[in-house]
């Protein structure tokens, strides 16, 4: 048919994957958290690209954000609180053919884990870090986080944190080799969709700062930014996020920002004035240590042996 | 054990006596390539057929002060007519650069009466009067300790070789030892151009003329001699060190990862590995800290082939909630831990065997875990191979300890003949079996397979929480409880496939030496001289410390009295205040009296030294002398 080869046309898919396919079970988060969007968006994007269940690592540290492996029908990673990074990263190391996404707190990632939270930056592995920012730890009922803004009480600081916040974007801007640094918020679906789909679609480590609600501990923290969207600054450009119709209505503030200026994305990632959502900055051709791990991996059994002879030879006496 | 040294014959007369080995020690401030030197002259050894071991003698510091006492840097040679497992006691014969660096080791037992030294005369003749009068002090100090000093003006004679004696002066001194033991020079100039081939003709011909230099000069100057005869070995042999060998153990068993972080005295292990692990097709991750290092070759394994971490005590205390979950959630793993001095930083540079606890109990709740110590440098390639196949098997990491001693004690070994099942086996990409749980616990031995990712069916969360064999979170009052009877019964299971150790020396007597790790030489040497003494004692080493080997009550019931050798600290029974109650035990003893419920005594010590054959001896003697009188006493 068509010069084509008969058996072209036939060609059926073997498998199809629905979103059931990548359903863990039920989701036991506090009804209105915004993790239940995050995890909507994740399984629409792994049914969208025809992910194979069993090629997905999600893996996770601990906290409320951390349980997301849980409900994800994959492979998954449910570790220990702050290292979730060095375990995607091992695990990336020699399997380039699983999807490795990392699921982190702003206690897991930007506390206890801060340390691998620079160098996974640095290494560039292919991943995507959703960092869960609600800005207060959950699982442990109500203590400060490094993100918590000031004002806030908390079990920990009654009156409110001593110092103010820092920002999961814009810490991780300033990490060398970092790649990929994109801001969304969980109210906006579509929006949290997009940059989601964007994070997947880099080779790197792409990390997506969400800021997500908690409806138990700090369910107002956000309330200017939901109340208002003026308060937003929409990110756009033709390599950034790709922002829905719907998505621009709602943001009257738009500003089209190319994400390979280093300098802007420093500036727009300052939340002071408005918050930037969108891809803040991208550098496709930072060098990534998976492209060295990988190295050997298509060497013969037989190759392997003579090499190992050859490391004998040299202690031969 | 040393046949009784013989006096140097005087200039003019030399004949070369024949013994059976000798100790040999080239001591100088730390850059003056010493260690170079002495494994230089201890490979040309272990190619003539004599059994070497040689062990570092290494500053805490880079660069520490010149002429400094503490600051010695060199390299001990122990070679003879057998097999060398140790550092021996005295040294035999020393080269020194400066007299200084001779305190610390006189300080530590290496040298007594009879220790001939070559001494570096120029600093008699130094224009700062204060070095002239140090040198003079110091030459009395030795002389009066009955060391038989020669002052020898080494590096005048190397300047008419080299611009900097620095850089010459340790080739000139293989060629010294050289010509002392009657080496075939030509076997050492061969060895100089291997050492120094990738730094080009000109350096190695500049060395071997050094060394041609270095044996006249002692033919000249020397006025003794003295041969090791070589003693038959069959098959090829290859020379390295412990890490080197935990090194190539890695490569032969298919471990494809390595992750680490920068620990003393582990380290040079991935020095080594950052050439070779890519030559065999793997990757060597350097960490950003010790706890990601774990981390990574943690998930690592869980993503395919079992990898490994290697650190040294401070790195093992990082690690501990990885291992605990590794052992927790059932993730294969090799865990190397060189063992150095402690607690908290301790000795960096220095021998110590006390992360056997840590080891076992280090993780909170139970986290039973399989620990294995290898006794030799072959032990530390073989170990390792057999730690991957364990972890593997076992599903949980395995922890392989070595310390210091093992590290940098250099002997030639003979060549393994690499078996392909040592290999790790290719990844299982096939689809997992319908219906199999992601623990399948057998209930006989608690052994399940494992999923890895990317088999099709095998899709499960890992968890560090209790969980039911299905990987479910549970915290109902069955689960957790069954979870830990599960990993527990894999440590049971693995014992009844081992086999009960051996005793060295005899089956039963008065007294039972029992050791774990790179203690094996000195002891079963120390046995050896004690058994020719008359004594009744005998020795066992431990290669499993968790499991336990089986049959230890029963060999333990043939003596009288059993006691621990070890390199970790206990409190010696005659110290104030210590009494049965309080004693605090060395940590393979504390295991054995738990385990056993007998009376299991130790002698230990944290010196930061090896152990020699001699002072275990003497502690046995002590010990033995004890027991003969709580007998008589209660005759």
């Amino acid at each position: 048919m068509f010069g084509l080869p008969a058996d072209w046309s036939l060609e059926v898919p073997e498998r199809y994957f629905t979103l059931e396919s990548y359903d863990g079970g039920v989701a036991r988060w506090c009804p209105g958290c915004g993790d239940f969007a995050v995890l909507s968006a994740v399984q629409r994007i792994c049914r969208d690209e025809q992910i194979p269940p069993e090629k997905l690592a999600m893996i996770s540290g601990i906290g409320c954000s951390s349980r997301f492996p849980h409900y994800m029908h994959a492979y998954g990673f449910h570790g220990l609180h702050g290292r979730a990074l060095p375990v995607a990263c091992g695990v990336k190391a020699r399997r380039p053919d699983l999807h490795v996404w990392v699921t982190t707190g702003d206690g897991d990632c930007c506390s206890i884990g801060a340390g691998h939270w620079l160098h996974a930056a640095r290494y560039n592995m292919d991943m995507v870090v959703m960092v869960f920012d609600n800005s207060i730890y959950g699982l442990t009922k109500k203590q400060t986080s490094p993100t918590t803004p000031l004002g806030v009480g908390t079990n920990t600081h009654p009156d409110g944190a001593f110092l103010p916040p820092l920002d999961v974007a814009q810490t991780t801007l300033g990490f060398p080799n970092v790649s990929f640094v994109a801001r969304t918020v969980d109210w906006n679906p579509l929006h949290l969709a997009a940059t989601l789909e964007a994070a997947y679609r880099h080779k790197g480590t792409s990390f997506v700062h969400i800021l997500q609600r908690c409806p138990t501990y700090t369910p107002n923290v956000f309330d200017e930014l939901r109340q208002n969207p003026d308060h937003t600054l929409l990110l756009t450009h033709p390599d950034g996020v790709a922002a829905d119709e719907a998505v621009r209505r709602m943001y009257k503030n738009q500003l089209e920002h190319d994400p390979s200026d280093y300098g802007g994305a420093h500036r727009l990632a300052d939340r002071r004035e408005k918050l930037a959502i969108g891809l803040l900055y991208r550098n496709p051709s930072a060098p990534r240590l998976d492209s060295f791990s990988i190295r050997g991996l298509d060497l013969t059994r037989e190759q392997r042996t003579a090499a190992l002879e050859r490391e004998l030879d040299r202690f031969a006496v | 054990m040393t046949p009784t040294t013989t006096a140097p014959t005087p200039a003019g007369a030399r004949t070369r006596t024949s013994v059976g080995e000798r100790i040999v020690e080239i001591v100088s401030d730390s850059g003056e390539g010493a260690q170079k030197a002495g494994q230089t002259f201890g490979t040309v050894c272990a190619k003539l057929g004599n059994g070497v071991w040689t062990v570092e003698i290494i500053p805490a510091e880079i660069k520490p002060p010149a002429r400094s006492r503490a600051g010695a840097s060199g390299i001990r040679v122990r070679f003879a007519s057998r097999e060398v497992t140790n550092r021996g006691e005295r040294a035999d014969l020393v080269v020194a650069f400066n007299e200084q660096v001779l305190y610390g080791r006189i300080d530590s037992g290496a040298y007594g009466p009879g220790t001939v030294v070559l001494l570096e005369s120029k600093w008699a003749e130094d224009p700062q009067e204060e070095i002239r009068a140090l040198y003079a002090e110091a030459l009395a100090d030795l002389r009066r300790l009955g060391l038989e000093v020669f002052e020898l003006p080494m590096e005048r004679a190397c300047l008419e070789v080299v611009p900097d004696a620095r850089v010459g002066k340790n080739m000139f001194v293989v060629g010294m030892l050289c010509e002392i033991f009657g080496r075939d020079l030509d076997k050492a100039l061969e060895e100089v151009a291997t050492v120094f081939r990738r730094k080009g003709e000109k350096v190695v011909a500049s060395n071997q003329e050094l060394l041609r230099r270095g044996a006249a000069f002692a033919a000249e100057q020397v006025p003794f001699a003295w041969e090791v005869p070589a003693h038959a070995i069959e098959g090829e042999r290859l020379v390295m060190n412990g890490n080197q060998a935990l090194g190539l153990g890695i490569l032969a068993a298919g471990i494809e990862t390595v992750a680490m972080y920068p620990i003393t005295p582990a380290t040079s292990v991935s020095h080594y590995l950052g050439r070779a692990l890519p030559a065999v097709g793997g990757f060597l991750h350097q960490a950003e800290d010790e706890i990601a290092a774990i981390g990574f070759a943690i998930g690592a394994s869980w993503a395919g082939k079992t990898a490994a971490t290697i650190t040294s005590g401070p790195g093992l205390a990082l690690k501990t909630e990885f291992l605990g979950l590794a052992v927790m959630a059932e993730v294969p793993l090799v865990l190397i831990d060189v063992q150095r001095g402690g607690p908290s930083t301790g000795l960096p540079t220095k021998v110590e065997q006390g992360d056997l606890l840590a080891a076992l109990y280090g993780a909170t709740g139970d986290a039973p875990k399989i620990v294995i110590a290898p006794a030799t440098i072959e032990e530390c390639f073989h170990f390792v191979v057999l730690a991957r196949r364990l972890a593997e098997e076992f599903r949980g990491p395995v922890v392989v300890l070595t310390d210091a001693n093992l590290a940098t004690g250099v002997a030639p070994i003979p060549r393994p003949k690499l078996d392909p099942t040592w290999f790790a086996p290719p990844l299982d990409q096939g689809p997992w079996p319908e219906g199999v749980a992601p623990y399948d616990w057998d209930l006989a031995t608690g052994l399940s397979p494992r999923a890895i990712p990317g088999q099709r069916g095998g899709e499960y969360v890992l968890t560090g929480l209790a969980h039911t064999r299905n990987a479910k979170v549970a915290y109902d009052p069955r689960s957790n409880q069954e979870g830990c009877e599960m990993r527990s019964r894999k440590l049971a299971a693995l014992a009844t496939t081992l086999v009960p150790p051996v005793p060295h020396g005899a089956d039963s007597g008065e007294l039972l030496v029992v050791g774990w790790g790179s203690t094996l030489g000195a002891i079963e040497e120390a046995v050896d001289d004690l058994r020719r003494e008359g004594r009744s004692v005998a020795s066992l080493h431990l290669r499993f410390l968790s499991p336990l080997e089986p049959g230890l009550a029963e060999i333990f019931a043939r003596f009288e009295k059993v006691m621990t050798v070890e390199i970790n600290y206990s409190d010696a029974p005659d110290l104030p205040g210590i009494g049965p109650e309080n004693r605090r035990r060395a940590q393979l003893a504390l295991l054995l009296r738990e385990r056993l419920l007998v009376d299991v005594d130790c002698w230990s010590a944290v010196r930061g030294q090896p152990f020699g054959p001699g002072e275990i001896a003497e502690a046995v003697r002590a010990r033995l002398g004890a027991a003969s009188s709580d007998r008589r006493g209660a005759a």
